[in-house]
């Protein structure tokens, strides 16, 4: 296959040379900046594996099982991290789900005129500040104020649950980084849905009012089953950003390779493992394993992000990405 | 006319009533969201802004920071840094940016644009984390930490944010204009360059500077590319440059209240720079917008 469109130089033959000249290299450009993005993201694949190989090649798939990451006797599993990933997410998209689409709800139907703008900016905002600067006011102020006030209180009232345990001294651990992910995750899903929600025709909404439906009952009959599938995606691209941060959570999360079923305890998620290590990593199987670790989160981003925007395409022709 | 009864009372029964209040919960449930959203932002904005304010004074802007265990300094020598990264970045994804949203919108069939457009956003998904760890096996693991491979890994941060800013701008473009212009024996080329992509130029402006603000707050990449500590103020990019993202973070990972109160600096700078050019986008946008008469 050539990249040059012989019919189409063909037809325009009557053209001043420069012309033809011109149009071939455009397209040519523009062509190969392209096929560089597509190079690109096969290169990001094809590398990490790469860097990851001496210890893929080393464990095989029983890393992804392997509970112990112990440097010092050069025994290296993921599991921990695979736990602390699922778990984070898990708290932050358990949080941010509702809340998120009680915003959007709230910016679609409820917001007066003069305040729906600002707040769809400032909730826009939250998304911009940027994760190094929400993971130093969440080891600075939110995490004491977890360690203080909510962590023992949660742990006195729902001890009980094993979730809820010995509160942290510091305020860093899963739960705080759970929390932290809610605040990145929420401005994502909610700006999502509240396009999906102004896309709702408005003659299903009024119908479903002038038969005397409240408006709850509109939400709930019409606009929320309207928007499955989308909302399904948004909550699905707000589990990529979560699966995938590694600054903020890194500040936050304390530091741990103890699977625990208390919340409040220290752990490391993937990409936080990686981000904490890599500089004092000894041997080079231990660098090899941090890697085998970023192997992983690729493989899981990627999934998580095609699985978005498969379902955003298959079920909804009309829109492409957020 | 008689009086005609309506089959079922008009008045409220027990059911509508409790209708009515569970739509008054929801209702209730909508405002509460709304306004946590917005508290939470305010009290991250103030929290740092409170502690940041001892640190701020004009030492904390033109000098770089003191050497271990002695007090004062500033992060004159990282502003310096992160815009020589964030610049050298912008470099090279916004033309390759533009390019692929000429190509996706100007001559692409959609067969082919729409795996492209997949790989974009796939890309824009992938955790950055990973775009630090290829570049760092890609770059730093023969040449060492520079700005250039910092500045490398920002541009793939920014590479599909403006790919799509730059695209949905070029759709915005009346077709009477492209039309026009062919009709006229304009050839392609010229008409892209002379006549489409001038009528662009703040939408992609828009999206430049959204991809700015985003690359400049991002840590990740940073780690692996250009962490090496360096205080002295220096403009050599093919050495590791202190920048303001990586300041923040290892400041804050240690125990001691100087260099919080230096972090927390750093960060009202760094947030305000963001939060003020997502602001002055939004109204590049508006403006383009309505240029284009939409």
């Amino acid at each position: 296959m050539s990249a040059v469109p012989t019919d189409y130089s063909l037809r325009s033959s009557r053209r001043r040379l420069g012309d033809r000249i011109g149009d071939v290299a455009l397209r040519g450009t523009t062509l190969i900046a392209a096929l560089a993005a597509v190079a690109l993201l096969g290169a990001i694949v094809w590398k990490v594996l790469a860097l990851a190989w001496p210890s893929i090649t080393h464990y095989g798939l029983s890393f992804v099982t392997g509970e112990t990451w112990d440097p010092v006797k050069k025994v290296f599993g993921a599991l921990p991290f695979i736990y602390g990933t699922a778990m984070s997410s898990l708290i932050a998209l358990v949080i941010a789900t509702p809340l998120a689409i009680a915003i959007a709800l709230w910016l679609s139907e409820l917001a007066p005129g003069g305040v729906r703008g600002v707040v769809g900016s400032l909730v826009e905002m939250l998304a911009a500040i940027p994760s190094v600067v929400l993971g130093l006011w969440g080891i600075l102020v939110l995490g004491p104020f977890l360690a203080n006030h909510l962590e023992p209180w949660l742990h006195d009232k729902l001890g009980f649950i094993p979730l809820f345990g010995e509160p942290s001294p510091t305020g860093t651990g899963l739960f705080t980084a759970g929390l932290i992910l809610t605040i990145m995750v929420v401005p994502i899903i909610a700006s999502i849905c509240r396009e999906l929600f102004l896309q709702v025709p408005d003659e299903l909404e009024e119908g479903a009012l002038a038969l005397g439906a409240t408006r709850w009952e509109m939400v709930r009959g019409v606009i929320l089953p309207s928007t499955r599938t989308g909302i399904a995606a948004a909550i699905i691209l707000g589990l990529g950003r979560a699966l995938g941060e590694a600054i903020a959570v890194t500040q936050v999360i304390g530091g741990g390779t103890m699977i625990s079923s208390n919340l409040f305890a220290p752990i490391d998620t993937l990409a936080s493992k990686i981000a904490a290590s890599y500089q004092g990593a000894g041997s080079g199987l231990e660098t090899a394993s941090l890697l085998y670790l970023a192997a992983i989160l690729l493989v899981i981003g990627l999934l998580t992000n095609l699985a978005a925007q498969v379902i955003v395409r298959v079920f909804d022709p009309l829109k492409g990405a957020h | 006319m008689s009086a005609v009864t309506p089959p079922i009372s008009l008045r409220a029964s027990g059911g509508l009533r409790r209708r009515r209040l569970v739509n008054k919960l929801m209702e209730g449930v909508g405002w509460t969201s709304a306004l946590l959203a917005v508290a939470v932002l305010f009290v991250v904005i103030v929290s740092v802004a409170v502690r940041a304010w001892p640190a701020l004074s004009w030492d904390f802007f033109t000098k770089p920071p003191a050497l271990f265990g002695q007090p004062g300094g500033g992060i004159s020598s990282a502003i310096v840094g992160s815009l020589l990264i964030v610049a050298i970045a912008t470099a090279i994804a916004l033309p390759i940016g533009i390019l692929i949203a000429i190509y996706l919108t100007e001559f692409a069939p959609r067969s082919v644009a729409r795996p492209i457009q997949l790989v974009l956003d796939v890309l824009n998904g992938l955790p950055t984390i990973i775009t630090g760890i290829f570049v760092f096996g890609v770059v730093v693991i023969d040449h060492g930490q520079s700005a250039y491979a910092a500045g490398f890994a920002l541009s793939i941060v920014m590479l599909p944010l403006v790919a799509r800013a730059a695209q949905e701008t070029l759709l915005l473009v009346p077709s009477a204009l492209r039309e026009g212009s062919l009709a006229l024996g304009v050839s392609r080329w010229r008409s892209v360059v002379g006549v489409i992509l001038p009528t662009t130029f703040g939408g992609v402006l828009t999206g430049a500077i959204l991809a700015v603000a985003r690359a400049a707050g991002e840590t990740a990449p940073l780690l692996f590319t250009c962490s090496i500590f360096n205080p002295a103020v220096s403009t050599d990019v093919t050495h590791a440059l202190p920048n303001i993202p990586v300041l923040i973070f290892t400041y804050s990972e240690q125990p001691d209240q100087a260099l919080h109160e230096q972090a927390w600096g750093a960060a009202l700078v760094l947030m305000m720079f963001v939060l003020v050019s997502s602001l002055l986008a939004k109204a590049l946008l508006a403006r383009s917008r309505r240029k284009l008469g939409r």
